[in-house]
Order: structure tokens, then C-alpha cells, then sequence
């Protein structure tokens, strides 16, 4: 009996790895979130109205919800990050017309609201994206992506981080395998503070991907707390209740 | 005090109160050795009710339209007060129901509880797995996410493959399309909230008038009608409440200690409730690389896949399919043990049993994977040993050495 329930606790604790192996390729960065650091997503939000919010919507997201959960004034939020909303209230949207888009990328650019969640490999997925743009004059714009091969997207943030070339290494088995970045072009910005502006807005988008995460964390730590609690007068129950079965 | 005893007594005469109270709560004799895997129907029928709760305010906020169900789901999350709460209720609550019911099944299994008299029993239990796995299915659409879309195509596909003409009107009727659309998402709608839990509703009530008729089975498999004593009582009978009713409220906690750790903690339990591709709104021209089924129907799908094609038909998988679900209600009469519960049973039972469900959850893990090569092979013989459970089974339950069963329950 204790044997079976051990049995099936291990299979459905074990299982869900199996599903996360296969289907993706390129390296992956792991990305050091933290929900609870709201200066870093300030920042996030920062980064992202200015750099990605013209072609990239968030549209289930409103500004005043990140306000609130971000600790942004409503006129702050109105002097400088609403660039193409009137009121506190609206969604993140872009004016961008989605032929144009078609026209100019070869593809419309996703919504941004789920993004985090929509990849199996999460925040992970888009931090490494963000991180593996290189040179490749065969593009329309001129760079290539790492972990999202042929990408439509140009290298927006090219000026902050620079151009890199990727430079390949023959792995055991004899095949071109990624090895590493050499800088074509100087960044305004480091190495370091490139991964520090692609991590906050990472989280930021983290965020954005389910606002209610903390509340639902922080919830869950009473219902377990009550359930424990719950449990043992309901045993105690039980326990007085059964006395005269044998 | 006075006057709530005649206000039963008034409504007593106009209304089997009592009588119901007593018939199927108070007076029911259950056997007093139920185990650990008794707690399932009372917990099925909570997650029922948790399902019917958090499905009535999810259905005040979504919008059953192509054009804004995937951001209506998107808002429930966002802008309705504990709409996430609703939400992964729900979704959770959709996994935990199978889960659920699966083991009670196993319970079913283990001590012969589908054997003479509780053949309807089971045989009400089988049309609840599936009303349950067509409400599943219907509902899996709604969030319109890319993973509802293409999984709901594949599945509807497989009408098509019905031979001599029939398959491709059938499969349009069902959509009211030529590809899953709006129509369908409406339709699919309509059958989840309202059609599908009526069924469901009326044939749980069933699965419990016809589980009262004849009392419950239990880890001996001994009847405990059998042995009454002077008052007409079962010996080995105790009166449901208060004395299971106060021992359910223990397995909920244990089971909504569970539940909530996923639910709070891990609401896509890495992507096996929830996929990482069904947050991507459906897009009817791009298909996901991988189209998986949610995990409760991964056997069936492996065995789908497993059969090859015949004259560029799909239809023998299919066949195989529904196959692999019809055996499991003709078990009251492929087994012929004189004995119910596999305590009595004989080596050879217990190796059949545990092959079966190896192969079932192998089938299990295998419709999740690509369908391909050792893949593909082990799928194959996964699906034999499934089938061979039920074929040999009137003969290894004929031959099997069976082992004296007690007159009494024991502890």
C-alpha cells in the first residue's frame, strides 16, 4: 500500500521534466527574476515603452494595473510612459497598421502580454533571445537570432549592445555548434549592463505574462496554512467519532 | 426546537425528506473497512461541484467568440476581481478530475467492484469517464489558444476517417465548418456549460442510486448484506453519516492540500495542466510543431497512433480507439473470478492487472512524444498488452488460483 502511493508520488512529481527535454535549440541563459524587486521593473517598464511598445502591443495589460502593482503614479505613468494612451486605464496598444507591419517585417509582431508563458522555456527563452542577436548580411536587416533562427525582428537595441558576430567550433560528432560573440561594433553600452537592461525588462514582461502571481503566491501560503490546520481538527474528528468501530 | 420538528414533520408529508436523509446518508451501511482508495467517488463528486461553481463565473466574463475569447480568458485573469483564482480552479480542477478518476476506477479494478451485482454500477460509471472526457474536450476549446485549436482539429479529424462517404459530412456537421472556427467555438460552448454537465448531472445521480440499490463493494469483495444481525443490520455495516462522512471531510483536506500546492504554486505543473502553446492566441494557419492531447488522453492517443493507416485511412486507429474504451464496460462479463477482490486473487491476476496498467500509463507518457520510430514500436506493443488484458482475460481469471474468501470483513 505505502509502496504504490510512493510509486505514483514519484511518477506524477517526476513526469513533468520528461515533457520540457525535447524541441528546442540554441543555448539557453538562465535569467535571475525576482517579481518583489520593483525598481527593476520600473526600469523593465521603462525599457519596454520605450523600445518595444512601437510594434509590439501588450494589449490585456493596463498601464494602471502595472502602476499599482509597480508603485507608479498615475501622472507619472501619463508624463512618461504613456506615448500613445490618453487615459491611466487603457490597455498597452500601438497604432501600428498591421498591413504596414506586413509590409516591413514579413510577419505582424505578437502581442507581448503572455510572451513568458507562451515558450516552454519561459523568461529563460526570452532572455536568451534578447541576448543572441548577431551579424548576418543575409538578412533584410541584417541580423540573425540564435534562439529564434531567421527572426523578422531587427536588432533594436543594437546601439546599447553593439553588433556581435557568432562565431562556430566543430564539437565532437564533427558538427558547427555555436561557440562564441566577437564584437563587431562597440555598444554604448557593457556586456554587463546590456544583461542588466535585458533582465529588467525581462521581468517586467514576467510580470506583464500573469500580474496576479504575487497575490496568488501569497494566498496560497494562508489556504495551505489553514488546510494543515484544518486537517488535524478534522482527524481529531474522525479519530473521536470511529473510537467505537472495531 | 419544537416548531423545526414540525416544520419537517409538514414538510415530511409533502416531501421524502427524511426518508432520503435516512435511505441514502444515515441508514446507508457501508462496510467499515473502506481504504485509502475509497476516498475517490466523494472526492470526484467535490471536484464536480467545484468545476460547476468556478464554471458559472467564468462563464459571466468569457465571450464565446473567435474574435475575443482569448482575451476574455486573458481579462478574467487581469481585470476580474479573483478571476485567476476561478481560472485555475477550473483548470486545475479539470486535471484533478481525472486524476481522480482514474484511481477510483483502479479502485474498481483492484476489488472487482464492476463484478455481479454492481455490473450498472460500473456500466454508469464508464458513461460518466465519458460524458467527463467529452466535457473535457468541448472545453478545452474555449481559451482559444493554438493548442485548443489544432487539438480540437485533429480530434474532429478523426470523424472524417469514417469510411463509405460518411466522415467528411459528419466531421463538417460537427464544426459547422470546413476547419474549426467561430461556428465551432459557439457550438462547443454551448454543449460544455449547458449540455454535457446535464448528462453528466443525471448520470452521476444514476451511478449513486444504482451504488444504494445494492451497497457498496469493498477491499474483500464480501458482501455485507449477507451476515445481518438481529436488528436487520449489517454486521460489517456502518451507518455512512456520520461515520464516512466525517472520514471524506479528512481525505478532502489531504486531497485540497495537494490540489491547492498546484494550484498556487504551479498552475501549468510544467506545462502538463496548462501548455506553454495555448498561450498563443489560435492561429488557423500556422500549426504547432507538436499537437498533443492534455494528458488524461494520451493512452487513447497513442493507441490511435499506433495502428497504421490502411488504404490511406486513419479509420483502423480510430476503431482501435474507441476499441480501447469499450472493453472496460463489457469487465463485469470478461471476468469470470469467483472471487472479487484481488486479495483473493491468484498470481496470475495480480500479473495481468500490473500489466495493464504499465502499459497504460506507458500509452500514457508515448502519446506525448513524437510518433516515430522506437516511439512508434513501443507504442505498438503497449497497445497489444492493452488489448491482450481484456481478450485472455475470461481465461486467466477462469484458471487463476483463487484463495479461500473470509465470511467476514477483516481490518
Amino acid at each position: 500500500m505505502k509502496k504504490l502511493i510512493t510509486t505514483f508520488l514519484i511518477t506524477i512529481l517526476l513526469v513533468p521534466g520528461l515533457s520540457l527535454a525535447a524541441g528546442n535549440s540554441g543555448p539557453l541563459y538562465k535569467v535571475d527574476l525576482d517579481l518583489n524587486d520593483k525598481a527593476s521593473l520600473q526600469r523593465g517598464m521603462k525599457h519596454f515603452v520605450n523600445y518595444c511598445l512601437n510594434c509590439h502591443s501588450a494589449s490585456y495589460m493596463r498601464f494602471n494595473r502595472a502602476g499599482k502593482d509597480l508603485g507608479i503614479s498615475d501622472d507619472i505613468l501619463v508624463e512618461n510612459l504613456m506615448f500613445n494612451a490618453e487615459k491611466v486605464g487603457e490597455t498597452m496598444d500601438i497604432a501600428m497598421d498591421p498591413d504596414d507591419a506586413k509590409k516591413w517585417f514579413g510577419t505582424l509582431p505578437p502581442d507581448l502580454s503572455v510572451i513568458t508563458r507562451a515558450k516552454r522555456e519561459g523568461a529563460d527563452w526570452l532572455y536568451t533571445y534578447l541576448l543572441t542577436f548577431y551579424v548576418d548580411e543575409k538578412k533584410t536587416f541584417g541580423v540573425n537570432n540564435l534562439k529564434f533562427k531567421d527572426v523578422g525582428m531587427p536588432h533594436v537595441l543594437w546601439k546599447e549592445q553593439g553588433l556581435k558576430r557568432a562565431v562556430y567550433k566543430k564539437d565532437d560528432a564533427g558538427n558547427e555548434v555555436f561557440d562564441k560573440f566577437e564584437t563587431v561594433v562597440e555598444g554604448t553600452m557593457t556586456d554587463k549592463e546590456y544583461e542588466n537592461m535585458v533582465r529588467d525588462m525581462v521581468n517586467f514582461l514576467a510580470y506583464v505574462g500573469e500580474p496576479s502571481k504575487q497575490q496568488r503566491i501569497s494566498m496560497g501560503f494562508w489556504v495551505l496554512l489553514f488546510l494543515v490546520i484544518f486537517f488535524f481538527v478534522a482527524y481529531a474528528l474522525k479519530k473521536e467519532y470511529w473510537r467505537d468501530i472495531h | 426546537m419544537n416548531m423545526l420538528t414540525s416544520l419537517l414533520g409538514w414538510i415530511d408529508d409533502r416531501f421524502p425528506l427524511s426518508k432520503m436523509w435516512k435511505e441514502h446518508l444515515s441508514e446507508y451501511y457501508a462496510p467499515k473497512n473502506f481504504n485509502f482508495w475509497y476516498f475517490f467517488g466523494s472526492l470526484a463528486l467535490l471536484i464536480l461541484v467545484n468545476q460547476i461553481v468556478t464554471g458559472i463565473f467564468l462563464t459571466m466574463n468569457y465571450k464565446p467568440d473567435a474574435e475575443l475569447a482569448f482575451a476574455s480568458v486573458e481579462y478574467i485573469m487581469r481585470d476580474v476581481d479573483y478571476g485567476w483564482l476561478m481560472r485555475y480552479l477550473h483548470s486545475t480542477g479539470a486535471s484533478a478530475f481525472f486524476v481522480v478518476i482514474y484511481l477510483h476506477m483502479y479502485r474498481g479494478l483492484m476489488y472487482g467492484s464492476y463484478k455481479k451485482p454492481r455490473e450498472l454500477i460500473w456500466i454508469f460509471g464508464m458513461l460518466v469517464y465519458l460524458a467527463l472526457m467529452a466535457e473535457a474536450f468541448l472545453g478545452y476549446l474555449l481559451p482559444w489558444g493554438q493548442m485548443s485549436y489544432w487539438g480540437a482539429q485533429v480530434i474532429v479529424n478523426l470523424f472524417a476517417a469514417v469510411p463509405f462517404g460518411i466522415g467528411e459530412p459528419l466531421s463538417e456537421w460537427i464544426r459547422g465548418d470546413y476547419v474549426i472556427s467561430d461556428a465551432t467555438l459557439n457550438r462547443f460552448f454551448a454543449f460544455h456549460v449547458i449540455a454535457v454537465p446535464l448528462v453528466l448531472l443525471g448520470l452521476v445521480v444514476a451511478h449513486i442510486i444504482a451504488l444504494h440499490e445494492v451497497g457498496s463493494n469493498n477491499p474483500d469483495g464480501v458482501e455485507i448484506k449477507k451476515n445481518k444481525g438481529p436488528d436487520g443490520k449489517p454486521v460489517d455495516g456502518i451507518p455512512f453519516h456520520p461515520y464516512y462522512t466525517v472520514k471524506d471531510i479528512v481525505g478532502v483536506a489531504v486531497f485540497l492540500f495537494f490540489f491547492s500546492v498546484v494550484l498556487f504554486y504551479m498552475p501549468e505543473l510544467g506545462g502538463w495542466f496548462l501548455e506553454a502553446d495555448n498561450f498563443v492566441p489560435a492561429n488557423p494557419l500556422k500549426t504547432p510543431e507538436h499537437i498533443v492531447p492534455l494528458w488524461y488522453f494520451t493512452p487513447f492517443y497513442a493507441i490511435l497512433r499506433a495502428v497504421p493507416p490502411m488504404l490511406d485511412s486513419q479509420f483502423p486507429g480510430v476503431i482501435a480507439m474507441g476499441a480501447a474504451i469499450v472493453f472496460l464496460f463489457f469487465l463485469p462479463w470478461l471476468d469470470r473470478s469467483p472471487v472479487k477482490s484481488i486479495r483473493y486473487r491468484g498470481g496470475l491476476y495480480k500479473a495481468m492487472l500490473t500489466m495493464f496498467i504499465i502499459s497504460f500509463i506507458t500509452l500514457g507518457w508515448l502519446g506525448t512524444q513524437p510518433a516515430g520510430g522506437i516511439y512508434l514500436i513501443l507504442s505498438q506493443i503497449f497497445s497489444v498488452l492493452y488489448f491482450v488484458f481484456f481478450i485472455t482475460m475470461p481465461w486467466f481469471t477462469k484458471v487463476d488460483k483463487t484463495k479461500p474468501v473470509p465470511e467476514r470483513v477483516t481490518k
